[in-house]
This record gives C-alpha cells, sequence and structure tokens, in this order.
C-alpha cells in the first residue's frame, strides 16, 4: 500500500484541471496495452494463413506454417498480461465458472479456449498429421516420442486418410476466419462498448481493432520470416515478400481510412467530450498518436511500400524497405493500443482535466514485466518451431 | 451374435464414458453456482432475522446543492465508517467547489476530497455563480459497473443498492472504468472494488447513511423512493430535480434540487 501511495502522491502535482479524486490512480496500464498488441497479432497471424488455403494464395505457400505457428504462440502468451493485472489472480478461474453473462469481459475464457483448441490446435494437428508421422517413423529416441504424442498415435498415412486432413484444414480455417474476427473484434468490443468513456465508446472500435490486428500480423509474419530465413542459411522468397508487402498495404488502407472515419465522424459530431479529447489529442497524445501511430506507423511505411511498387526497384533494397515498413508498422500499432488503452484513461469523466500515467518498472504490473511477457512468445515460437518445422524443406513431398 | 452383443456393449461402455466426461467437465460449474446461491443465502438469512427485508425497501438519495456549505463533514464520516484508506485517492464521497466567473472562466476543485477544506483563491475576476456539489456512487438503476463486471461480484439488490461482493471481486477494474461518475476505486489492501453502499450495514439496521447524518445543513436526504411518506419522496415533490449525465440512461437513484448545467 505504501508504495501505492508513495507513486499516486507526485501525480497530484501533475494534474491540469479538475479530475475526480478516484481517477487519480490510473488502473490499467502496460498489461493491458499489451493484451490487445498480443491478441491482435494472433488475429492477424491467422488471417495471413488463411490467405493460403482458403484463398489460395500460393505465393504465401513459405509463410502458411510459420504464420499458425506464431498464432499459436502469441495465443499461448495472451492471457498472461490480464491475469497478471488481476488483484486477485488466484480467483480468475471464477470468470468461468460463474461468468457474468452480462459481462464482455466475462466472454474471454470462453472465445480464448474456442479459438485454441477448436481452431488453432485442430488445424496444425491436421495440417502437420502426415508429416509428424513421417518424421516419427525415421527418428530415434526422444524425439521420436513426442512426435508420437504429437500426432496423438495415429498412423494413418492413406490416401483417403490425407484427403481427409486437407478437407478438415480448409473446413476449420473457414471458421477460423469468423473466430479470428471474433477474438480480436471482441477485445474492441470490450473497449467500445464501455458508454462512460467517449475515447472508447464508438461502433467502429471492434473493426478498427481488427483490422489494425491484421495490419500487425502481417507485419510480424513478415519480421519474423525475414529474420529466420537468413539465419538457417536459406534465400528469402521475394514472390512471397511481395505479396506480403502488398496484403499488407491493402490492410492498411482500409486500417487507415477506418480510422480516418473515427476521427472525422467524432469532429464534425463535436459532442461533450471534444474538447478535451482535442486538448488530450494535442497534448498529452502528440508524441505516441500524430508522430509514432500516424507518420511513422502508417503514413511512412505506407509511402515507402507504395514507392517500391511504382518504381521497379532491385530485389535487395525492396527487402530492405519491407523489413523497416513491418518493424515501423509493428511500433506503430504498439502505439495505437497505447494511445486507446492509456489514452483512454488520462482524461477525466468530468471532462474538465487530465492526469498523467507514470510507468513503473518493478512488481507483476510493472514495466520489466511487460517486456518478459512480449518476450515469452518468441522463446514459444523457437520450441515450438524444433518440434514442428515450419520450413518448405523438411516437408515430406 | 457375439460380436454384436460386444458392439452394444461398447457403444454402452462409450455412452456411459460420455456421460461421466460431461458431469466431470460440469461439475466445477455447478459447484460454483451452488456456492453463490448458498452465500446469498447466508446473508439474506442474516437480513431476514434482524427484521430487513430488501423487497419491502427501494432506496435513494437526494442532495440540495443550495445547502451544502462544503465543510466536508461527509466525507470525513464516511472514511472513518467505512475504513477507507486516509489518503487523498480513494473516496466513497467528495465535495466538488464550483466557481463560474463573469468572462466564462470555470474553476472546480476538491482538494483532498474536500477534508482539507477549500483554499481562498484571490483573483480579480468577478464571480458569476459559486457553489458546491457533494457526489457520491449514483447506485444506478441501469448500473454499467453491475453489467460489466466479469464474475458478477458487483450486483444490485432488490432494495436498490449496489454492492461489491469483495469474497467474488477479482480486482479486474472492468467497473471502474465502467463508471462515469468516477464513483468506484480499488482498495489498495484488499485489491478488491470499492465504492458506496449507502452504508448498507447501517441502512438494514434502520440507520441513516453517515453522509447525511452527520451534515450540519440537511443538504442530503436518504429515504425510500416507494413510501409517500418518506423525506426523500418530500424532497423529490418540492424540488426541480437533476440527475448527473441523464443522457447515458443510468437512471441515478442520487437525486439533485437546483443542480447546475457545469455539473458533470
Amino acid at each position: 500500500m505504501e508504495e501505492l501511495i508513495q507513486h499516486l502522491t507526485p501525480i497530484l502535482k501533475e494534474i491540469w484541471g479538475y479530475i475526480f479524486p478516484n481517477e487519480i490512480e490510473l488502473h490499467w496500464g502496460i498489461l493491458i496495452v499489451l493484451y490487445p498488441y498480443l491478441t491482435g497479432l494472433v488475429a492477424g497471424a491467422f488471417i495471413l494463413a488463411s490467405l493460403v488455403k482458403v484463398f489460395n494464395v500460393k505465393e504465401l505457400q513459405p509463410t502458411y506454417r510459420l504464420a499458425m505457428l506464431t498464432a499459436m504462440s502469441f495465443l499461448i502468451v495472451a492471457p498472461l498480461p490480464l491475469l497478471a493485472h488481476l488483484g486477485h489472480p488466484e480467483k480468475a478461474y471464477e470468470i468461468l465458472i460463474t461468468p457474468n453473462s452480462a459481462s464482455a469481459m466475462a466472454m474471454f475464457g470462453f472465445v480464448y479456449a474456442w479459438y485454441l483448441m477448436a481452431v488453432l490446435c485442430l488445424e496444425i494437428w491436421f495440417e502437420y498429421r502426415r508429416d509428424i508421422i513421417l518424421w516419427s517413423q525415421k527418428e530415434t529416441g526422444i524425439k521420436k516420442w513426442i512426435h508420437k504424442i504429437v500426432s496423438l498415435f495415429s498412423k494413418d498415412i492413406s490416401e483417403k486418410a490425407i484427403h481427409f486432413d486437407k478437407k478438415w484444414v480448409k473446413i476449420i480455417t473457414i471458421i477460423g476466419i469468423p473466430s479470428a474476427f471474433l477474438l480480436h473484434g471482441y477485445v474492441g468490443f470490450i473497449f467500445g462498448s464501455v458508454k462512460a468513456n467517449p475515447w472508447w465508446s464508438s461502433v467502429l472500435m471492434p473493426i478498427v481493432f481488427l483490422f489494425s490486428a491484421i495490419v500487425s500480423g502481417i507485419a510480424m509474419v513478415l519480421v519474423l520470416y525475414m529474420i529466420i530465413t537468413p539465419i538457417r542459411g536459406k534465400q528469402l522468397d521475394i514472390l512471397c515478400l511481395d505479396k506480403l508487402a502488398s496484403y499488407l498495404f491493402y490492410v492498411m488502407i482500409i486500417d487507415f481510412s477506418l480510422e480516418a472515419l473515427d476521427f472525422v465522424q467524432r469532429v464534425y459530431e463535436s459532442e461533450e467530450s471534444i474538447k478535451i479529447l482535442a486538448y488530450l489529442v494535442s497534448n498529452k497524445l502528440f508524441i505516441s498518436l500524430v508522430v509514432i501511430q500516424l507518420f511513422m506507423g502508417m503514413l511512412i511505411p505506407l509511402t515507402m511500400i507504395a514507392l517500391i511498387k511504382i518504381f521497379k526497384s532491385p530485389p535487395d533494397l525492396k527487402k530492405m524497405v519491407y523489413f523497416i515498413s513491418a518493424i515501423l508498422v509493428q511500433v506503430g500499432i504498439f502505439s495505437t493500443r497505447w494511445n486507446i488503452v492509456i489514452g483512454g484513461q488520462l482524461f477525466s469523466k468530468s471532462f474538465r482535466g487530465l492526469t498523467v500515467y507514470k510507468i513503473t518498472f518493478f512488481g507483476l504490473e510493472g514495466f520489466f514485466s511487460a517486456v518478459v511477457i512480449f518476450c515469452l512468445p518468441f522463446i514459444i515460437l523457437y520450441i515450438l518451431t524444433k518440434i514442428l518445422p515450419p520450413w518448405e524443406e523438411v516437408r515430406n513431398p | 451374435m457375439e460380436n454384436n452383443i460386444s458392439q452394444t456393449d461398447k457403444k454402452v461402455e462409450r455412452r456411459s464414458f460420455l456421460k461421466k466426461l460431461a458431469i466431470l467437465a460440469l461439475a466445477p460449474i455447478a459447484f460454483g453456482f451452488l456456492g453463490s446461491t448458498d452465500k446469498l443465502k447466508t446473508i439474506k438469512k442474516w437480513m431476514l432475522e434482524n427484521g430487513y427485508v430488501p423487497n419491502n425497501h427501494k432506496w435513494g438519495m437526494g442532495i440540495d446543492i443550495n445547502k451544502c456549505i462544503g465543510c466536508g463533514r461527509c466525507a470525513v464520516a464516511c472514511k472513518n465508517e467505512n475504513n477507507v484508506p486516509q489518503e487523498p485517492f480513494f473516496f466513497r464521497t467528495w465535495v466538488e467547489r464550483y466557481r463560474i466567473y463573469e468572462d466564462g472562466d470555470i474553476q472546480v476543485d476538491s482538494p483532498n476530497g474536500s477534508i482539507d477544506g477549500f483554499e481562498n483563491w484571490r483573483t480579480n475576476k468577478k464571480m458569476l455563480r459559486s457553489f458546491f456539489v457533494p457526489k457520491i456512487c449514483n447506485h444506478c438503476e441501469n448500473p454499467p459497473c453491475v453489467q460489466v463486471c466479469p464474475v458478477g461480484a458487483t450486483f444490485k439488490g432488490e432494495d436498490g443498492v449496489v454492492l461489491v461482493d469483495s469474497d467474488y471481486c477479482v480486482g479486474c477494474r472492468y467497473c471502474i472504468q465502467a463508471c462515469p461518475y468516477g464513483a468506484r476505486f480499488l482498495h489498495p489492501e484488499t485489491h478488491t472494488a470499492e465504492k458506496c453502499t449507502f452504508c448498507y450495514h447501517r441502512i438494514v439496521q434502520d440507520k441513516l447513511p453517515a453522509c447525511v447524518e452527520v451534515c450540519p445543513t440537511q443538504a442530503r436526504v436518504f429515504g425510500e423512493l416507494n413510501k409517500k411518506a418518506s423525506p426523500l419522496v418530500r424532497f423529490l415533490r418540492m424540488n426541480k430535480i437533476g440527475v448527473l449525465k441523464p443522457s447515458l440512461n443510468t437512471e441515478p437513484k442520487v437525486y439533485y434540487a437546483n443542480l447546475d448545467m457545469e455539473v458533470k
């Protein structure tokens, strides 16, 4: 308790205008910024993977399995920031066993479980089954057993069985697309449905979340593919990169239009909250919203990719531009989450003042905890690629 | 024939296995459900034994802004009565001062929720009007905090009072985000959501909430909404009434007399 008081006391002096006394403590910190960022990557990576299976975009085949494993790694970690920020993590199970059906947040467990079990696990299993069986036949020792267990001891690799697998991968992907929309659209709804908060309360919120999720997912797979492939000593598939960058570009255009629409609508309607929100954007959020989210994370990558597409450029320049763009997009999307979550708590519901967010470094809800949680998916992805290598060359013909 | 029998056996086995699996999966949910109803029953039993029947009441509060002198006794009494931490970040009730100047400038403050008193700022500007506004949980008829609570820890009782069951609260703070009035906080020691209960422990014993009890000018009126003889109904009859943020459709049960347009 004393730590909290020490943390809050200096904030008293930095308050601008009038805020309700209970609003001095800002409740959703960096962990809640991380949560929509992580689930966004899951949904985005999955949508990218589904382009291969449902929409038959052959060029993206090299990243299909990597995208699936990326989605899986981030999904495993996604509930951690939520859990760590609870006042009583040990009681979290109550959300599952006595959920309040009127609460958007209570549905989290069900949406999450559905997505993990019914979509990702199943699709990965059907996709890899034949390969795992063939790998385990050639291997010895612990690896053989791991693969045997992962394949759930199935042995049938007859043509009929493979056909069955393929059919189901497609069916699950088709179910998976609305599920991914549900997973992340729902996260947007958690914020968009808070009518007390004019910064969050918007019917566009779930859709904006969704498209920014797809943007971040594509960019993340692009970055991972571009880092991992040279490390493995392989050649980058430039056709695949071109296609990834194109999709990134198109989805960013949609995302940008949606955000612009949201902005125009707010300014044009000019409701009661407009003054304080305008002050918020031009002061506290200027760097993170206008500079990082809009210019660095959106306009610069869009312009760079557009220029590369218009003027035929050498592959090396293309690669560099794609890579830098994707990194900028990541920073931009993280900033988007920050501006929504933190920005929405910086102004008072009295519409008369602003507060500040002072990040703590240590403790369960601190900066270092967020860094650890952010690094976990990459470690999990590394382990997953050892068990289920997503590389084209280890695929059995 | 034998083959047939063993096949039916297998079917039966599978069926009973699936049944067991379903029971196993549903058991924790059932237990959780039974546990929660059990707890409500014990609370109800206590209240009934003490002669309090929630169904017979519908509580609300009236606040006359013209009567409030900003002494902050209510905020002090509330903190003492309800063990609210003394630090200036946690309040179940507080008083705001509004000063509206002739040039259109508006200043609002509430130093330590009014407990420390209000400073007299010197200014050359001419005052148009000034007044104090006590704030408290509105015990909304349509409470957003109850709607969003993922575990149902915060609920509206049959007597209309919005309460928090701290044994259930997981500390997710969604209710704090959902409250349009800033009436909630996270208790720094229990790490669960906290708010005004209309001094529930007092009202079930036919006593007044602490803030109402101590108010020297009787700016606060507590009482029944459904009983004609109640002082609150008289308050509603004798005054022009406003509620906070009516556009949000929360339907507050804290009613203000002489509410100013600048109060949010």
